[in-house]
């Protein structure tokens, strides 16, 4: 029987402090700093899970955080690694992958099929007839492994920190800890990573001369002041050693993500133990040195009552003493350095009985412990660039080249008695410290014309380290019988051979097709036996095969952790609170949160072509142009002239990218000699800004302008509708707003409702008489509230961004973006008196130049277009089809029902062919129906001449 | 992440950036033909070695510089000094020689 054990010195455990909790409904307790799978073997489980596709029982094999058999389910969390979580008082645990439950699992019928349910079995099996897909899915969707998600969690908060170490070490291991340590006294700032809960790797599980050393390192790297991290992984390294750690115990957030810009990474990850591949290898009772030691020395639970060891190295060796103090019965010691081994393991479903030796002769046991050699976790070395090379002496990976800012030091690197690995450490962290000081001195030189570097940039030290050696160490990847490779994906060598006979003889490859290496342990502990299989199919050496590449994360990070806090920012204007006050229905645009109604938007388009109506048009980019030289800058952004705009004058005007496709528009108007401003749609203020800057600064750097974003500096109101010039003449003394001072597309300063500095100009999106008004922002809400209190006899009323869209949509007004796509050269838009050929030059210019002379591919153009059933509003984006034939000519862009006309009215994109005015067109809708439609003549579905506006 | 050498701001995320694409010139538009336009439009050199490309330090200075980069290692050479003319056009992506800035 597996039991606690009497009180030891290293145990982890505190005893003084039982937990209770729960698995599968039965109550149990352990110890603070159990593990859940400590706790449950020290009260006599054994089974924790059920294997992925034969839904074998499986019980511990290496009692840490990479155990393929230990995933559990906590509460509503799934997949949890049962041999690293700590336990919790009132924890719930529960099996997965299990029906109906972990001891009698119907799936487990799968096994007897076993023989089919080869490699590829799914994607062969299911692929036809494709039409039963849908029937086989929901099928298989109940053997999908893993855990149970309740979709009504609580969202957890997940945070992150950004930092820049000098030194990063990732593993804290006696190397770790010493190259931490030597780095930080040399002066640098260090942070050391540990995956684990302990730092000290190894020496957690070894003598109490190996924890006396290991707790000395620790207290020695506090002393020195190495910021460390338990719990805690380094999940990638990326370029410019950006790396990722993942902080699993910071208080109060569920995980966090370090995003850590270190100057020199140091990699100590030690070495992981690689199980044996042998028939029986996946029976509850069969397990790791490693895990027997983890469980004795620092949970103090005994593995089981008769063992059997097969040891190829020193930990196996330890491993037969430890299990000896624990009381546990030696059956049989196997020394593979001997040429002993075993041959495989057998037992009932639920547990070991018993392991057969070569010779074919048995020993009983319910314990059967293999210690045959390491993988070398070499994926941060992978992330930097390195391909590992094979070592049939060492029987492991090891390094071959590194770039200077990544060090490698401790197993990886090489076999060394504890005190050796301690100084290639402590070595490796001076070197570290050599280098940081060289990085660092090159990223101040960076800024040439902030500071003066320090003399010429220093060498990168060169690695005078002393080496660590290769041990031998005998090669043992498979007995003569077929077992598990990949535990997690019940992935057999059996399975390998086959795949490997199928073709699939490349290790990406056979990867891929038999997803060996693809599950929870992530190759770390079947990769090299994965190889080594592939290896014997092809008669080859593991040299020769070669291995994977490793990627990111070394170890799985949750994607909340990836998506931490949400920095988007959100834009209000500043009437925000006045709208919402007043039954705005609001709606995202971009960043901005608009006003997209305020009840009733048919109602107000009504409201501004009869009386007047107000817009708060805050988020219309603009950009302030100062400079004797803003004409040619404006000449190259703008098709159109701008040479001879007057003072007091606006101007609309067209952007093009240089491939000649419509990327902007907007007025700007001339507000004094040398002092403009720019309109921008509001999505496009940012981009015209970087635009603007990019031809000023690398085209023409000769020219004087200041271009200075002020989008959110004034609060900008369109005062829309017949009775506009009547409101705003009651708050303007100022300034003349008669028709015949104050013309259309004119530009005016003056005071508004007492606010000086405003601008006004007469301009209109909606086809009404109307004044755009620009106020500085913290009066915004002022004029906005005086609009409204002075024309309430007026009938003034707020509008929102719906009834704008519905009346520029009767004027015919195109939004860029909406109305034009990637492929909408300016010509199609109607607007070809805007290109002016005869400017010397303008973005886009050659482009448009040949889209407008002979021979020119035709493009969509853009036309109105009104439904034949003035009821029917077709959606945006139904496609318009050559009728009676499935052949698409085109688009509807934008449509809405239109209170004026009491119709509905649409934009469209059709091919030439079918532009003409009065051609009549089929419309695709959304059922499938079709409907027919005409193209208009005029762009503007109302008052085609401009006369109101122009009032 | 790219630790991108802005000769104003010293070395920042290239997350802090707007990548701008390799160095190209553009052709004098009044002369050009659609094969020069567009090859400067649209065809890129993407050398495995060293590449002239422009940045635009978004985040920071708000300054266009030209830097150069290789594209196998992600090392970047010496950025011209602030104040001299940024060719956002050089063409030669290609040329392994250090173009003087």
């Amino acid at each position: 029987m597996i039991r606690r054990l009497e009180p030891r010195s290293g145990e982890v455990i505190d005893r003084a402090t039982p937990l209770k909790f729960t698995w599968n409904s039965k109550k149990h307790i352990g110890y603070a700093g159990d593990t859940i799978v400590s706790a449950l073997l020290a009260n006599n489980e054994s089974v924790f899970s059920r294997s992925m596709k034969y839904h074998r029982r499986r019980g511990v094999l290496t009692a840490d955080y990479w155990d393929p058999n230990t995933m559990v389910q906590v509460g509503t969390e799934p997949n949890v690694r049962g041999a690293h979580r700590l336990l919790e008082a009132d924890m719930l645990v529960s099996a997965q992958n299990a029906w109906p439950s972990l001891d009698f699992d119907v799936k487990a019928a799968n096994g007897l099929f076993g023989r089919f349910l080869t490699a590829g079995f799914y994607y062969k099996t299911f692929i036809k007839p494709q039409r039963l897909w849908p029937a086989y899915e929901k099928v298989l969707a109940r053997f999908a492994p893993g855990g149970v998600v309740d979709l009504n969690t609580p969202h957890g908060y997940h945070d992150k920190r950004y930092c820049h170490p000098d030194v990063v070490v990732a593993g804290g291991g006696p190397a770790g800890l010493a190259a931490a340590i030597s780095a930080a006294q040399a002066g640098m700032n260090v942070m050391l990573v540990e995956h684990n809960h302990h730092l000290g790797g190894h020496l957690r599980w070894g003598t109490d001369e190996d924890r006396a050393v290991a707790d000395e390192l620790e207290a020695t790297a506090r002393m020195a002041g190495v910021e460390i991290l338990t719990d805690s992984t380094v999940t990638g390294r990326y370029d410019d050693n950006w790396i990722a750690v993942s902080q699993r115990n910071h208080p109060g957030v569920v995980e966090r993500l370090i995003k850590a810009r270190a100057k020199i990474l140091v990699v100590a990850p030690g070495l992981i133990e690689r199980p044996y591949v042998f028939a029986g290898n996946d029976l509850p009772g069969v397990m790791l040195s490693g895990a027997a030691r983890r469980l004795i020395n620092m949970y103090a639970v005994r593995p089981g009552n008769r063992g059997v060891v097969l040891t190829a190295n020193a930990d196996g060796d330890a491993a037969v003493v430890d299990l000896e103090r624990a009381g546990v019965e030696i059956a049989a010691v196997l020394d593979a350095r001997a040429g002993e081994t075993i041959s495989k393991a057998s037992g009932s479903s639920r547990h070991l009985n018993s392991v057969t030796l070569l010779d074919g002769s048995t020993v009983k046991a319910d314990l059967l412990v293999t210690a045959v050699g390491w993988t070398a976790p070499t994926s941060l070395l992978n992330m930097a660039g390195d391909r590992p090379c094979y070592s049939p002496k060492a029987a492991r990976f090891f390094s071959t080249a590194l770039p200077d800012n990544v060090i490698a030091t401790g197993g990886i690197v090489g076999d060394g008695r504890l005190d050796e690995l301690i100084a290639h450490g402590a070595s490796s962290g001076e070197l570290a410290a050599e280098r940081a000081a060289a990085v660092k001195h090159r990223l101040r030189s960076t800024v040439t014309r902030a500071q003066t570097p320090e003399g010429p940039e220093p060498p990168m030290p060169a690695d005078h380290r002393d080496g660590l050696c290769k041990a031998p160490h005998p090669e043992l990847y498979r007995s003569d019988t077929h077992g598990m490779v990949d535990f997690s994906e019940d992935v057999g060598s059996k399975d390998l051979l086959s795949a490997a006979a199928e073709g699939f003889d490349s290790v990406e490859l056979l990867k891929r097709f038999t997803t060996a290496t693809m599950g929870p342990s992530q190759g770390k502990l079947e990769t090299v036996n994965t190889v080594a299989v592939l290896g014997e199919a092809r008669g080859e050496s593991i040299e020769e095969v070669g291995t994977t590449v490793w990627r990111p994360p070394y170890a799985p990070i949750s994607l909340g952790a990836l998506a931490g806090r949400v920095f988007e920012p959100v834009r209000v204007s500043s009437l925000h609170e006045w709208h919402t006050a007043n039954n705005m229905k609001p709606i995202l645009a971009g960043q901005w949160i608009r006003p997209d109604h305020y009840g009733d938007p048919a109602a107000e388009v009504t409201n501004v072509r009869t009386n007047v109506g107000i817009i708060d048009v805050t988020p219309l980019g603009k950009l302030d142009l100062r400079g004797p030289d803003v004409p040619r800058l404006l000449n190259l952004l703008y098709t159109n002239e701008w040479s001879k705009l007057p003072v007091g004058r606006v101007r609309y005007g067209m952007m093009c990218a240089e491939d000649g496709v419509v990327a902007d528009d907007g007025v700007t108007g001339r507000l004094g000699e040398d002092h403009y401003l720019m309109t921008t749609t509001s999505s496009g203020a940012g981009q015209i800004w970087q635009w603007a800057e990019m031809w000023l600064q690398t085209e023409h750097p000769d020219w004087q302008v200041h271009v200075t974003p002020v989008t959110t500096g004034y609060t900008s109101i369109n005062i829309a509708g017949p009775r506009s010039r009547d409101l705003l003449t009651r708050l303007v003394d100022d300034v003349d707003l008669s028709p015949v001072a104050f013309e259309y597309m004119n530009v005016r300063s003056g005071t508004i409702a007492g606010v000086a500095d405003c601008f006004m100009w007469r301009i209109g999106f909606t086809g009404e008489l109307s004044f755009e008004i620009h106020v500085p922002a913290g009066f915004g809400l002022h004029v906005w509230e005086q609009l409204i209190e002075k024309g309430a006899d007026l009938g003034v009323g707020p509008f929102g961004l719906e009834a704008q869209r519905i009346m520029r949509l009767e004027k015919g007004h195109f939004i860029v973006g909406q109305d034009t796509d990637g492929l909408t050269k300016a010509p199609t838009t109607g607007l070809t008196p805007l290109i002016r050929l005869d400017k010397a030059d303008f973005a886009g210019k050659p482009e448009l130049e040949w889209s407008l002379g002979a021979g020119a591919p035709e493009l969509p153009v853009l036309v109105a277009i009104r439904p034949t059933d003035p009821q029917l509003v077709p959606d945006e984006a139904c496609q318009i089809l050559r009728k009676g034939t499935a052949e698409i000519v085109g688009r509807i862009t934008s449509s809405r029902f239109s209170p004026t006309l009491g119709r509905s009215v649409c934009l469209g994109q059709v091919t030439p062919e079918f532009a003409a005015a009065g051609t009549e067109i089929t419309v695709r809708l959304c059922d499938g129906s079709d409907t027919t439609a005409t193209v208009m003549q005029h762009h503007a579905h109302f008052d085609p001449e401009g006369v109101r506006l122009r009032g | 992440m790219l630790l991108v050498p802005c000769p104003h701001c010293g070395p920042r995320n290239s997350a802090d950036m707007s990548y701008q694409g390799e160095a190209s010139s553009r052709p004098d538009p009044s002369s050009t033909t659609p094969t020069e336009w567009r090859e400067y439009l649209y065809m890129k050199h993407n050398p495995a070695g060293w590449l002239r490309e422009n940045w635009y330090c978004s985040s920071g200075c708000r300054r266009f510089f030209t830097v150069e980069r290789h594209t196998v290692t992600s090392e970047f050479r010496e950025p011209p000094l602030p104040g001299s003319k940024t060719p956002r056009p050089t063409g030669d992506g290609a040329d392994p020689a250090r173009g003087a800035p």
